[in-house]
């Protein structure tokens, strides 16, 4: 079936790298400085990403970071929590521009 | 992935059969021969550096029947070691100035010899090591085994893949959550696990699944606060093991469709450091009737020692086995995977 999105595509990650050698290189440098242990735990990191993957609804991130949380240790009731709490911020950023809507009916309301 | 099965063999699995297994992990695409990044680094052939731990395997029959035993073991498997065998096993020893023996199974306290298999080595100066389920120590028949594996300074590790029942009780089968944490309080009780005691306890973290085991300290370091928090449990070490694409895993890795990916995964994890120290190169394993292997994995796919070494207990010699060339094949990406995997935890 020919889809958007290819599973294989996640493999073939580093082709980014062909067409600027450099900032490819700063973007992995970086990508991985921040992965590291640090402050936080590479595991809680990986629950972060993982939340963050569904907020930006990347499949190849949801793959890498279901895989990345299990091997570092954390099981699916964290890692369903944690799609929750991407959840509530998403919904939450929504509600909160209700706010928005409330002010211009409002403004245009007799 | 709840249901507890019986062995391959009982249940007649073309798996039973090593060279189907073989046959499998030589196929996969994505996965090249072993010998080829092993070869890149020097390390094809592989040989022995010495031996520092004699490894007896003391039969299948086991109390549980995981869905990840690389052994197949389970209540139905009666292959078990005689005396007779064990009593070789202790005189080969003997000729030796091996300092481990690492008693295995499946439950090797249920080989009516294993008492005495322990306090042979013992009584040689050797340290021992149980590699002991948990549960079996509930059994009405070993109420005194815990008693004895202290009297005799054994060390335990014990089969622990995760701190919470459900993902245990997926792998290892209903209840046994419940029945570990039950033993480890046992343990606990007689001084095992506790600082101060000089009775080791170590803990064995397998994934549940198709992945990798995490670093060892940072799963040790969460195992250590949620053991000690729910259940007031404490141990010595965790130690990190990579689930063997064989037997009942390799059941498991097919029916769910995940044998590429896992092999894939593991080839893709190859990782030199971990290569140079598997624990083949400093270990004998010997299995339930007398054969030598490299390694209990290459005991379960019927890979005897090569290249010249004796191959049964009855021409044992200690010198030819020292630095013999070692059997290696697909399943040993399950050893060199990431931060490695041994008997003994991770490799780097
Ligand atoms: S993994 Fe260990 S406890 Fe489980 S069936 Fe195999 S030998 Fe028995
Ligand atoms: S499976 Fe056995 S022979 Fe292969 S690398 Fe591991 S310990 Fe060595």
């Amino acid at each position: 079936m020919e889809t958007y999105y290819h599973p294989g595509d996640l493999g073939k990650f580093a082709e980014m790298g062909k067409g600027n050698k450099e900032l490819w290189e700063k973007f992995t440098s970086y990508y991985n400085a921040v992965f590291a242990e640090g402050a936080l735990t590479e595991r809680e990191k990986a629950l972060i990403a993982l939340a963050v993957s569904h907020a930006v609804q990347c499949p190849y991130c949801i793959d890498s970071y279901t895989q990345a949380c299990l091997e570092k240790g954390s099981n699916v009731e964290e890692m369903t929590e944690a799609v929750h709490v991407a959840c509530a911020i998403r919904g939450g950023a929504s509600l909160v521009h209700g706010v928005q809507m409330r002010n211009v009916a409002q403004k245009l309301s007799m | 992935m709840s249901e507890t099965k019986l062995s391959l063999k009982a249940r007649g699995s073309v798996l039973t059969s090593e060279n189907e297994q073989l046959r499998i992990l030589s196929e996969i695409k994505g996965c090249p021969p072993f010998e080829a990044p092993m070869g890149r680094i020097g390390l094809d052939p592989l040989y022995a550096t010495g031996i520092s731990i004699f490894q007896m395997n003391l039969g299948k029959l086991c109390n549980q029947a995981c869905r990840h035993c690389h052994v197949d073991a389970a209540p139905d498997r009666r292959e078990m070691m005689t005396r007779e065998t064990a009593e070789a096993c202790i005189d080969a020893l003997a000729q030796t100035d091996i300092p481990t023996v690492d008693i295995t199974g499946g439950a090797p306290e249920l080989n009516p010899h294993f008492r005495w298999v322990v306090a042979a080595a013992r009584a040689l100066g050797r340290h021992v090591i149980d590699r002991c389920n948990l549960s079996v120590l509930l059994l009405p028949s070993q109420a005194d085994l815990a008693a004895f594996l202290a009297d005799h300074q054994v060390e335990i590790i014990a089969s622990l893949p995760y701190y919470r029942p459900a993902q245990t009780d997926a792998q290892r089968g209903e209840g046994i959550f419940e029945k570990s944490i039950a033993a480890l309080r046992l343990l606990n009780q007689i001084g095992y696990g506790v600082e101060g005691s000089g009775l080791i306890l170590n803990l064995v973290h397998n994934p549940v699944g198709a992945f990798l085991p995490p670093k060892q300290e940072a799963i040790e370091a969460q195992f250590r606060k949620e053991l000690k928090l729910r259940y007031g449990v404490v141990f010595n070490r965790l130690y990190t093991i990579t689930n063997m694409p064989i037997s009942r895993f390799l059941e498991f890795l097919i029916e769910t469709g995940n044998v590429g990916g896992y092999m894939e995964r593991l080839a893709n994890a190859f990782n030199p450091a971990a290569a140079a120290g598997v624990m083949c190169r400093y270990t004998l394993s010997v299995g339930w009737d007398g054969t030598l292997y490299d390694c209990d994995f290459n005991q379960m796919l019927d890979l005897p020692v090569d290249g010249g070494a004796p191959r049964h207990l009855s021409d044992f010699d200690p010198a030819a086995l020292h630095h013999r060339r070692i059997v290696t094949g697909n399943h040993c990406y399950g050893c060199t995977a990431g931060a490695g995997s041994s008997c003994g935890g991770a490799l780097t």
